[in-house]
C-alpha cells in the first residue's frame, strides 16, 4: 500500500483551548510523550522522564491570554500531501508571530514546546527523517542554550515542587540506574528540564535520554542546573503535601506500567550508536494495535489529568 | 491536427494525453528587451486508469523525480507509487518542420514495491527518490531509480520485430507434434507493433541502513554512488553484493548526532572526483585518489553566516536540499531554503552569486516550521550552456535566474494558465503595500502546491516541471 506520509489519516486532535492554558498544554505535550513511549520500538530514545515532562508544563505559570499551542501536530509528518494548504495549519490556530524569530521569550517557549511534539510525532511515523529529526533538535538545543543564558527557565515554587509520591521517583531512578549501566552515554537531565522549561523540579539524575537518538552525556550540561537539582532532592525530603499529588494520585495504574515499560524497555535495549535500530528490535508491542490501544488509554489520562 | 485522447501502448496502459500546438507570440519579461518566450508543449496528468496492483490512491500518482537523458530524447518521471514513466520525444517530421517535437508516453513498469522490513518492523516506502540515466551505449537505454533502500538498474529496450516460422510451435505458440513436422523452415523476423519492454537488471540492496538521498553515475561509466543520511556507497555496475562505504559521518555515539548528508553528485568529468552537501549548509568536495575512505575533504565550501539574519531558523533554512555541478564541472550549485548560490570550485569561503528565490518567506519562517513547509527540498537545475539556473517555489511558481544578464523571472505550472497557445506569463508576489493587478500576495499563496522537481533539456531550451500529479513540458521560442 502506498505509504501516504501522513501521521495520521487525520491530524492528533487536539484538545480545545481552554479557559486555562496550561491544561492544553500539559495535554498536547503529554499526549506526545505517551505515545511515544508505547511505540518506543520506533521511537529511540524519550525526551526524559515523561512523568517529570507531566509534571513541568503543567506547573509552570502562564500569563493569561497567552497563545495556545496550536502545534504542528497538524503538519507534521506531512510530506508532499498532508495539512499544509494554507500557511497556516487548518484549523489550528495561529501562533507564531509574523515576524521572523519569536524574540520574546513567550514565543520561543512555544517555538520550544511546538518543537519537542514535532520530534516526538516524527517518531511515529513508519520511519523518521532523519534530516528533519536532526534539525529540530539543533533547533531546540539552540533555543535551550539561549534560554540557558537568559536564565529564563522557571524556578520551582515550593507548591509546585515535585510532591510525587516517592515510590514512582524511586522507580525512575531505578530506570536511570540501569540506564547509565549499560551504555556509555546516560541521558542527560539537564537539557530536557531546561528545554521543557520543566521547572526542574523534578530533576532526577540520569534520566532517561532526551532526544530521538539520545543526548550529550550528563556531566556536560548538569552542572549548568545545581540549584535545582539541590531543591529537587530538597523536595523529595521534604515531603509536604501538594497540589501535584493531587494531580497524579488518580492514574496510579497507566504510570506504573509506563514505569514497567520504561525499565523493560531501557534494561533490553543498549543505547549508544544503533538507538533507532535497538529500540526497533528490542520488545515491542505489534505495530498498530498497540498503538490504538495505547491512544484509548491515553485519552483516558489526560482526561483524569486535566480535570483533576 | 488531430490528438487521440487515448493512447494504447503494448503493454496496454491507458494515458490522457493533452498536447498544445505551439503558437508565436511575444512574451513580456519583467524589464524589456524580451529575449525568450516560454509556451506550454504538453501537460501529461497521471491518471491511472488500468488496474493496479496496489490500491490506486491520488497520492501515490505524485511525482517525486524528473530527469532527461543525456541526449534530452527521453524524459523519465518517478512517482510516490513506484512506477516510472519514460516520456520520448516525438521525432521532427519534414511535413511539419514548425511543429517542435512533442514527448509521447514511451514506457511505464512498476520499478519499486513497497516492502517491510520485518528485522526493524518497517515499513519501506516504494516512492522513487531519484532517477539517473546512464549514456546510451547501444539500442536500448539503461536508467537507475531508487526508493529510500534500493537501487535497481532498469533496460528499456524496443521490440517491433518477432519470430515467425518456428518449427516445433504453431503460429499460436502450442507444440507440435514431431512427428507431424515433416519439412524445416527457417524462421524469419517479421514486423510486429512497437513494445516498448524494461526489465530489472541489477538490484543494489542492502547497503544502506538510513534513506538514500541520491544517486549518481560516474563518468567512467562504471561506477556510481547512492547516499544516504550518514554514509555515500560506491558501486560497480556489475557487482550486486558488494559495495565500497566511502563516506561515512556517522557518529560514533548517535547522540552527537547534529549534521546528515542532503545530497551528493559526481564530477561530470574527472571520475575521481564528488561531492557531498550536509544539513548545515556546507559542500564537501572529496577526492577518492586521496584515500579508500573519504572522510576527510579536500575542499569545503561554506559561506559565513550573516549576523544580522540570524534567527533560530537559521540552521534549518541554510540545510542544503541539492547540489549540482555544471556541466561545465567548474561550478556547483546549491539550494537551500531561500536561495539557490553558485560556487566556483576554486573559491571556498563564499559562492559567487547567490538568487534569491523567494526572500519574502524569510518573514514568515515560524508559520513554515509550523506547518512544515521549511523542510521542503526544491531542487536546482542548469541549463545546457550553465548560462540559465532554474528552480520550484510555491503556489506552483518556479523561477529562472540568467546569470549574464542577471535577468529572473517567475512562472507558473498550473493548467488553468496551460491551455492550447498558452504563453507562460511573468508572476510576481507582492511583498506589501499595494497589490497591483496581476500580483499575488504573500498571504494568497498556495502552500501545498510546490515545485521540487524540475529538469532541463540538456542541449535545448525544454523544461519539465512536476507539480504534484501533472507533469509540465514547456519550450521556448527565441524570437
Amino acid at each position: 500500500m502506498p505509504h501516504l506520509g501522513l501521521l495520521h489519516p487525520e491530524p492528533l486532535p487536539l484538545r480545545q483551548p481552554t479557559a486555562d492554558p496550561s491544561n492544553t498544554v500539559l495535554s498536547q505535550s503529554l499526549r506526545g510523550l505517551w505515545v511515544l513511549v508505547h511505540t518506543s520500538r520506533r521511537g529511540g530514545r524519550l525526551h526524559g522522564d515523561p512523568l517529570w515532562v507531566l509534571r513541568g508544563p503543567a506547573l509552570r505559570p502562564r500569563p493569561s491570554g497567552s497563545p495556545s499551542l496550536g502545534g504542528g501536530a497538524g503538519g507534521a509528518g506531512g510530506a508532499d500531501a498532508g495539512g499544509q494548504g494554507t500557511m497556516f495549519a487548518r484549523g489550528l490556530k495561529r501562533k507564531c508571530s509574523e515576524e521572523e524569530a519569536p524574540a520574546d521569550p513567550l514565543q520561543r517557549q512555544s517555538l520550544l514546546d511546538m518543537s519537542l511534539v514535532k520530534l516526538q510525532l516524527c517518531h511515529m511515523l513508519a520511519e523518521p527523517n532523519l534530516c528533519r529529526s536532526v534539525l529540530i533538535a539543533n533547533t531546540v538545543r539552540q533555543i535551550q542554550e539561549e534560554m540557558t543564558q537568559d536564565g529564563s527557565w522557571c524556578l520551582p515554587g515550593p507548591q509546585t515542587a515535585g510532591r510525587l509520591p516517592r515510590d514512582r521517583l524511586v522507580s525512575t531512578e531505578i530506570l536511570c540506574r540501569s540506564a547509565r549501566a549499560g551504555p556509555p552515554q546516560a541521558p542527560d537531565p539537564a537539557d530536557l528540564a531546561s528545554a521543557l522549561q520543566a521547572v526542574p523540579a523534578i530533576q532526577v539524575p540520569g534520566a532517561v535520554p532526551a532526544g530521538p537518538w539520545g543526548r550529550a552525556g550528563p556531566g556536560e550540561s548538569r552542572g549548568g542546573f545545581p540549584r535545582s537539582l539541590d531543591q529537587v532532592f530538597e523536595t523529595l525530603e521534604s515531603h509536604s503535601p501538594g497540589t501535584v499529588e493531587e494531580l497524579f494520585s488518580d492514574v496510579d495504574g497507566p504510570y506504573y506500567d509506563l514505569d514497567a515499560v520504561l525499565t523493560g524497555m531501557v534494561g533490553g535495549a543498549k543505547s549508544g550508536p544503533e538507538g533507532l535500530e535497538t529500540f526497533a528490535s528490542a520488545a515491542a508491542p505489534p505495530p498498530g494495535t498497540g498503538c490504538k490501544a495505547d491512544l484509548g488509554e491515553l485519552d483516558h489520562v489526560v482526561e483524569i489529568l486535566v480535570e483533576t | 491536427m488531430n490528438y487521440p485522447d487515448e493512447i494504447t501502448y503494448g503493454n496496454k496502459e491507458h494515458f490522457r494525453l493533452a498536447s498544445f500546438s505551439l503558437p508565436s507570440s511575444l512574451l513580456h519579461w519583467s524589464k524589456p528587451p524580451p529575449s525568450r518566450t516560454w509556451t506550454v508543449v504538453m501537460t501529461y496528468q497521471q491518471d491511472y486508469l488500468s488496474p493496479c496492483l496496489y490500491p490506486l490512491s491520488a497520492l501515490s500518482d505524485i511525482i517525486s523525480t524528473v530527469e532527461f537523458n543525456h541526449t534530452g530524447e527521453l524524459l523519465a518521471t518517478g512517482d510516490k507509487g513506484g512506477r516510472v514513466v519514460i516520456f520520448q520525444r516525438e521525432q521532427e517530421s519534414k511535413n511539419q518542420v514548425h511543429r517542435r517535437g512533442e514527448y509521447n508516453v514511451y514506457s511505464t513498469f512498476q520499478s519499486h514495491e513497497p516492502e517491510f522490513d520485518y528485522l526493524k518492523s518497517l515499513e519501506i516506502e516504494e516512492k522513487i527518490n531519484k532517477i539517473r540515466w546512464l549514456p546510451q551505449q547501444n539500442a536500448a537505454y539503461f536508467l537507475l531509480s531508487t526508493n529510500d533502500k534500493t537501487v535497481k538498474l532498469w533496460k528499456v529496450s524496443e521490440r517491433d520485430k518477432r519470430p515467425e516460422g518456428y518449427n516445433l510451435k504453431d503460429e499460436e505458440g502450442r507444440l507440435r507434434d514431431p512427428a507431424t513436422i515433416t519439412t524445416l523452415r527457417v524462421p524469419v523476423l517479421r514486423p510486429m507493433d512497437l513494445m516498448v519492454e524494461a526489465t530489472p537488471r541489477r538490484v543494489f540492496a542492502n547497503a544502506h541502513t538510513y534513506h538514500i538521498n541520491s544517486i549518481s553515475v560516474n563518468s567512467d561509466y562504471e561506477t556510481y554512488m547512492s547516499a544516504d543520511d550518514l554514509r555515500i556507497n560506491l558501486w560497480n555496475f556489475e557487482i550486486t553484493n558488494q559495495s565500497f562505504n566511502i563516506v561515512d559521518i556517522k557518529p560514533a555515539n548517535m547522540e552527537e548526532l547534529t549534521e546528515v548528508i542532503t545530497a551528493a553528485e559526481f564530477h561530470p568529468h574527472h571520475c575521481n572526483t564528488f561531492v557531498y552537501s550536509s544539513s548545515k549548509g556546507t559542500i564537501r568536495l572529496c577526492d577518492m585518489r586521496a584515500s579508500a575512505l573519504c572522510d576527510r575533504h579536500t575542499k569545503f565550501f561554506e559561506e559565513p553566516e550573516d549576523p544580522s539574519n540570524r534567527s533560530f531558523f537559521s540552521e534549518i533554512i541554510s540545510s542544503i536540499s541539492d547540489v549540482k555541478f555544471s556541466h561545465s564541472g567548474r561550478y556547483i550549485m546549491t539550494r537551500d531554503y531561500l536561495t539557490v548560490k553558485v560556487w566556483d570550485l576554486n573559491m571556498e569561503n563564499r559562492p559567487i552569486e547567490t538568487y534569491q528565490v523567494h526572500d519574502y518567506l524569510r518573514s514568515k519562517l515560524c508559520s513554515l516550521y509550523e506547518n512544515d513547509c521549511i523542510f521542503d527540498k526544491f531542487e536546482c537545475v542548469w541549463n545546457g550552456s550553465d548560462s540559465v539556473i532554474m528552480t520550484g517555489s510555491y503556489n506552483n511558481f518556479f523561477r529562472m535566474f540568467d546569470r549574464n544578464t542577471k535577468r529572473d523571472v517567475t512562472l507558473e505550472a498550473s493548467r488553468e494558465n496551460s491551455k492550447p497557445r498558452a504563453i507562460l506569463k511573468p508572476r510576481k508576489v507582492c511583498v506589501g503595500g499595494k497589490r497591483r493587478k496581476d500580483e499575488i500576495s504573500v498571504d494568497s499563496l498556495d502552500f501545498s502546491k510546490k515545485i521540487l522537481h524540475t529538469a532541463w533539456h540538456p542541449s535545448e531550451n525544454i523544461i519539465a516541471v512536476a507539480a504534484t500529479n501533472n507533469l509540465y513540458i514547456f519550450q521556448d521560442k527565441v524570437n
